[in-house]
This record gives structure tokens, C-alpha cells and sequence, in this order.
């Protein structure tokens, strides 16, 4: 083990069988990139049908398939899967560990993804078309009524399932067997932290989805009723299981968020990160709420009133350490010394956007209001705010934030500022007029819509034009750094950054830490 | 602690594997017939009983009248003719009543339908009691054939004052396939 300039094999062998987590980190980072680039065509296919009222471009089949395929592939495809690629690349180097835990395991979390997808996306080009029943795929829209592909989609979700248990597994075990000696837990960075609590709701929660389209695959072919009342069934039971699973996975996706902005905005503001405690706690209560509140998605399927409340009141609790952690980021920045680099501008972005949406989904708790709100485009606007500013901006940070460590060269500033003034606007004119939208009543997943949304439809549609448009220029200016940008040698890219994954030689060798290193007293995150 | 392997990480992944297969069982054995048994309990998805209702001698509530009001359903593809005999009756809590519902099987070859009843507003279910029902098995009928289906139900004294109108609705399915599939399983 002494020879440390053993590289990666040749060729396209390295990819298939390589066991090496940067290898399969970079892996997971193109694939989600991929396919955020296909989800985003399908949105664009929905906002160039809803530019103008009446039916335009797509009949309404073809809608309802673009609706729900954007849907499974942006939260399935593309922020998941970049999420665990950013853990792949950034634990080891984190907690100071050579690679991850089972990392043979690792190659296949990531090989069985490509085919799940290209499963899922095939079913477009079948008989009776793709899945058109909503992300959510409600029974019995997915059962009785389900084109035939729908087998597919099932499989697609179990091969991807398992790709996600397998994946946040290896991320435990490295975790808790991997740290580097002196790393305790209260050492850990946030991300590692916020990761590791991920790793556990998905390993908690993505059997539940499996069982619920296992159920799902059991009513359509083996003559099982568990969502056929004909059978003695119910079809609300699947939105109780589906939920189930529905509400922790949006915690999943935003978590390893809250992650990168707690790494990034301390970097930028000079200054450790404000209450790292109540972080690690908000972080573990929120996780914890997350698995009793799912039927605030379901307030109008009947449920008696004790039940209304009880979801209602717990749901709001929610909001108590998401503050906490709002308050802990806006404390670190104050009297900070800080610099508005890319990374740190969209983190402020994250911020602002993040916090409206978390207001949004506050007014979406109280459940006598959500029978308004319920299904309409004001729902839209809440969960693009949370996912797409939220989870999908911080992503964005992490990739310039780390790009410099990763490759050795440095990004295009003034091209990745526009970017984010770009994105920040684009997304903005997307998004806004949708909560308006919504409240005057106009029901999500419709091709057409009545004459007075007309102007904020049209608003909308630019909007996703330049949001989407912007996202060209950030694969652009990703290529050209990799390619060509400006080399960097510091091994502390940011002066502000800390943390043992800036004390590997830039770009960060093939492998790192094969000696485990010598932490200082000082914890990683101050 | 058990310890599955000398390697810790093959250990935490080993636990990790029993988390996962635990959760997948769990939606099977916990989560449904849990559902169930919290529905029934608690009476709140309009479901009413599936077993037949022994009536307690209590005395009729002559003071106020009920509307019951019947609605006949055909679920997707299901060609039966299914009607109730009468639209709607007025009742007296407490007070036994009998109705009958009208199928026909307009094809040629022999099938099985069951009836799945649901009572309007949810609230009500738990009053509505069903002495007699075709509901509580599945009805085969013969190509062409027709068939009176008989309804025997009390209102009880105990539903709440403010409810004046219960609709009973009926959705038929057609569960032949069901059925013969259950057969050729065994």
C-alpha cells in the first residue's frame, strides 16, 4: 500500500468497475446533471403548453405524462442521486476516512441507477404512453386506471430503491466505523452530520415505498385488493402508506441541503458556524417529526377532526428547529467578514427562497386553509420553492464551492455570478406568480386553465425559459473549468473554508487519507 | 450487543439490511391491517359493518323521521343493470325496514359481482345498521338472469339529531376473475 501515485485504471473500465468514491462520486454528480437536463425538458414541455390558455402544443395524455415524469425524475433522478454523489466525494475527505465503507457495494448502488431510469424513460415510447398518474401515483389512477407500462415504472422505483438503501448503508457504515481518530461525533462537519441522519430515513422509509408499489404490482397482476374497495380495500390506504414514505423523503432531500449552507456560509462570513449544537439537534428533531405528520398532505380525504389537529398542530412544530436553523445561519453571518463569492450567493439565495417556501408550506399546515390551497397551483409554488431553491440552489453552491478541490482549477466568477443572478430571477418569475395563481384557484396538473390566469401563466412560462437557459451556462462554465479554467495549487481553495477535506493537496489526490490524519483540538467545524 | 461480523462496517451494514427488510414487512404486517382495524374503530371511511347487525330490543323513535336515500353504482366495466326498487324512504330510528335491489346480467355467460356499500355523511355509518344485506356476500348470476336483492336495515336511536337525510350508496363490482383466480389458486 506504499505506492502512492497508483492511479485509476484506463479507459472505460475505471467507470464500470471502479471502487473509488470520488470515481463514483463524480459518477452520481453527471448522472443527476443528466438528468435534471431531461426533467428539465419535461417541465419545459409543461410551461410551453401553459405559456397561453387552450390547448397548444401536447394533447392532454401527453401532459399528464410530462407532469408526472418530471416529477419522478427531478426528485428521483436528479436530486437525489447529486445529494449522494456529494457524499460520495466529500465524507471520506471529511471525517478523514481512505474511502468509503463497502465500496464494492458502493459501484453497484450506482450502476443499477442508469438502467432504472432508462427503464422509466422507455415507457414513453410505449403502447398506452408513460405513467400519467401524478408523482404521487394515487391509487387507483395507478392501478385500475394505470397505462400499461406502469409495470415498468414499479420496477424502475424498486431497482432505484434499492440503489438509495444500498447507498445511504454504505454512508452509515462509513460513518460510524470510518472517522478518523480524535473525529467524534460532536467533531463532525454538518454535512457528515446531516447525511448521516439522511442515511437513516432512507433506510427507514424507502421499504415503505417499495411496499406500497409492491402492492400496487400485487392489485394489478395477482388479483390482490389492497386498494380496491371491490376486494374490501381502501385506495386511501395507499396515500396513508405513500406518505408515509412522501413525507420524511422531502427531509431526505433537503437535509444534505441544510448541510452544504452550513458548511458554506461560515466559510464565506469568516466565522464558525453559529450554535453547531442546536444544529445537530434541529437537524435529529426534525427527522424525528418528519415520520408523524404525513397526513397534512391528505386533509381532505376525511379524516375525523382529532386527526386534523393532531396533524395540523405537529406540523408546525416543524417550523420551531427549522428556525433555529435559520436563525443559526443568519447569526453566523452577522459581523462576519463576508465575501459574496458564487457558493455564497447562492447559499444567501437558499436562505431567502428556502425561508418564503417554509412560510408557504406554515399556511399549508393549517388545515382548515388547506382545503383552498389544496391541489392548486399555490402547492406548485411551495414545493418549487423548497426543492428548487432549497434543495437544487445549495446544490449548486456545493458544486462550485468544491469544484476548485475536485479538479484543481478555478471557475469563471462573472460567469458563475451571472448564473446565479440568472437562475435567482428566472426562478423568481417562475415561481411567485404561481402562488397567485393558486389562490384565485387554478388546479396543478391541468393543460389549460381559464382566461383570467392567462397573464401570470405567460409571466411563468419566461420564467422557466430563463431558469432553464441559465442552467446551459452552468454546464458550460463546469466544462470549461474542468477543461481550461485558471489552475489553483492552495490547498485551501477559499481562505475562510475549514475542515479536513481542505487539507488535501488541490486537486485532491485519487486517494486521500490512506494514513488516517492527526486532528488538532480544535473541532473540524470551528 | 450481537455482532454479525468481526468487520464493523459489515456488521453496521448487516443491522442496516435487517432495518431495511423490517420497514418492507412493516407496511404488510403492521400498516394495513392496522388501517383497518383504526377505520373500523373509529368509523371514518364511511365503511359500515360487513356482518350482520343483531338488533337490541329498544323502543321506536316515533318523534322524527329520517331520509334514506339510495344510490345504485356501476364500477368501471361492469355491464350489470343495478338499480334500487326505490329512490329514497323515511324511517324511524329504531324502526326495522326492508328494501330490495334490482340487478340483471345483460351477457351470456355466468358471473359474480360483490356490492360494496358506503354511508353518506361518514359520520352516520356507525348508526346505520344492516340486519340484512346483500352486501355481506358476492352475488352470482347466470347469463341473462335477474335477481332481487334484498336490504334489511335500522336506523339507531342514538344518531345524532342534526343529521336528516343518510345516503346508502352501493358501487357493484365485477369480481368473476377475482373469484375464479381464488379458485384456480387453490
Amino acid at each position: 500500500m506504499g505506492d502512492h501515485h497508483h492511479g485509476p485504471a484506463k479507459g472505460l473500465s475505471r467507470w464500470l468497475f471502479t471502487t473509488n468514491h470520488k470515481d463514483i462520486g463524480t459518477m452520481y454528480l453527471w448522472f443527476s446533471f443528466a438528468m435534471f437536463i431531461m426533467g428539465g425538458a419535461f417541465a419545459m414541455v409543461i410551461r410551453a403548453e401553459l405559456f397561453q390558455p387552450g390547448m397548444q402544443l401536447v394533447d392532454p395524455a401527453f401532459f399528464n405524462q410530462m407532469t408526472t415524469l418530471h416529477g419522478l425524475v427531478m426528485v428521483f433522478g436528479a436530486i437525489m442521486p447529486s445529494f449522494v454523489g456529494l457524499a460520495n466525494w466529500m465524507i471520506p475527505m471529511m471525517i478523514g476516512a481512505p474511502d468509503m465503507a463497502l465500496p464494492r457495494m458502493n459501484n453497484w448502488s450506482f450502476w443499477i441507477l442508469p438502467p432504472a431510469f432508462l427503464l422509466l424513460a422507455s415507457s414513453l415510447f410505449m403502447e398506452g404512453g408513460a405513467p400519467a398518474f401524478g408523482w404521487t401515483f394515487y391509487a387507483p389512477l395507478s392501478t385500475t386506471y394505470a397505462p400499461p407500462s406502469v409495470t415498468y415504472f414499479i420496477f424502475s422505483v424498486h431497482v432505484l430503491g434499492l440503489s438509495s438503501i444500498m447507498g445511504s448503508i454504505n454512508i452509515i457504515a462509513t460513518v460510524m466505523n470510518m472517522r478518523a481518530p480524535g473525529m467524534t461525533y460532536m467533531k463532525m462537519p454538518l454535512f457528515v452530520w446531516t447525511w448521516l441522519i439522511t442515511a437513516f430515513l432512507l433506510v427507514a422509509v424507502m421499504p415503505v415505498l417499495a411496499g406500497a408499489v409492491t402492492m400496487m404490482l400485487m392489485d394489478i397482476h395477482f388479483g390482490t385488493s389492497f386498494f380496491s374497495a371491490a376486494g374490501g380495500g381502501d385506495p386511501v390506504l395507499f396515500q396513508h402508506i405513500f406518505w408515509f414514505f412522501g413525507h420524511p423523503e422531502v427531509y431526505i432531500i433537503i437535509l444534505p441541503a441544510f448541510g452544504v449552507v452550513s458548511q458554506i456560509i461560515p466559510a464565506f462570513s469568516r466565522k464558525p458556524l453559529f450554535g453547531y449544537d442546536s444544529m445537530v439537534y434541529a437537524t435529529a428533531s426534525i427527522a424525528f417529526l418528519s415520520f408523524i405528520v404525513w397526513a397534512h398532505h391528505m386533509y381532505t380525504v376525511g379524516m375525523p377532526i382529532a386527526g386534523e389537529l393532531f396533524f395540523m398542530y405537529a406540523t408546525m412544530l416543524i417550523a420551531v428547529p427549522t428556525g433555529v436553523k435559520v436563525f443559526n445561519w443568519i447569526t453566523t453571518m452577522w459581523r462576519g467578514a463576508m465575501t459574496f463569492e458564487t457558493p455564497m450567493l447562492f447559499c444567501i439565495g437558499f436562505l431567502v427562497l428556502f425561508t418564503i417556501g417554509g412560510f408557504t408550506g406554515l399556511m399549508l399546515s393549517i388545515a382548515p386553509a388547506d382545503f383552498q390551497y389544496h391541489d392548486s397551483y399555490f402547492v406548485v409554488a411551495h414545493f418549487h420553492y423548497v426543492m428548487v431553491a432549497g434543495a437544487v440552489f445549495s446544490m449548486t453552491a456545493a458544486v462550485y464551492y468544491w469544484l476548485p478541490k475536485w479538479c484543481g482549477r478555478m471557475y469563471n466568477e462573472t460567469m458563475g455570478k451571472t448564473h446565479f443572478w440568472i437562475s435567482f430571477i428566472g426562478f423568481n418569475v417562475t415561481f411567485f406568480p404561481q402562488h397567485f395563481v393558486g389562490l384565485a384557484g387554478m388546479p396543478r396538473r391541468i393543460p389549460d386553465y381559464a382566461l383570467q390566469f392567462a397573464d401570470f401563466n405567460m409571466m411563468s412560462s419566461i420564467g422557466a425559459f430563463i431558469y432553464g437557459a441559465s442552467q446551459i451556462l452552468f454546464l458550460y462554465n463546469v466544462i470549461a473549468t474542468i477543461v481550461a479554467g485558471k489552475p489553483v495549487s492552495d490547498e485551501k481553495v477559499w481562505d475562510g473554508a475549514e475542515g479536513l477535506e481542505w487539507t488535501v493537496a488541490t486537486p485532491a489526490p485519487y486517494h486521500t487519507f490512506e494514513t488516517p490524519p492527526t486532528l488538532d483540538a480544535k473541532p473540524a467545524h470551528a | 450487543m450481537i455482532r454479525v461480523s468481526d468487520n464493523p462496517a459489515i456488521d453496521t451494514a448487516a443491522k442496516l439490511v435487517v432495518v431495511a427488510i423490517g420497514m418492507f414487512a412493516f407496511v404488510f404486517v403492521v400498516m394495513v391491517p392496522l388501517y383497518d382495524v383504526l377505520c373500523d374503530a373509529l368509523g371514518i371511511n364511511g365503511k359500515t359493518s360487513d356482518t350482520a347487525y343483531t338488533s337490541v330490543q329498544a323502543g321506536v323513535d316515533e318523534s322524527r323521521e329520517i331520509t334514506i336515500q339510495f344510490v345504485a353504482t356501476n364500477n368501471d366495466g361492469m355491464p350489470w343493470e343495478f338499480r334500487p326498487d326505490v329512490t329514497a324512504m323515511k324511517v324511524n330510528p329504531g324502526a326495522s325496514n326492508d328494501t330490495i335491489f334490482l340487478a340483471r346480467n345483460p351477457l351470456p355467460q355466468d358471473m359474480v359481482a360483490q356490492a360494496i356499500p358506503s354511508v353518506s355523511p361518514s359520520r352516520a355509518a356507525e348508526y346505520f345498521h344492516k340486519t340484512e344485506c346483500f352486501c355481506f356476500n358476492q352475488q352470482p348470476l347466470e347469463g341473462g338472469g335477474v335477481a332481487e336483492m334484498p336490504l334489511q336495515f335500522i336506523v339507531d336511536q342514538e344518531l345524532p339529531r342534526d343529521i336528516k337525510t343518510i345516503t346508502l350508496s352501493y358501487t357493484i363490482f365485477d369480481v368473476t376473475d377475482m373469484v375464479n383466480g381464488a379458485v384456480a389458486a387453490r
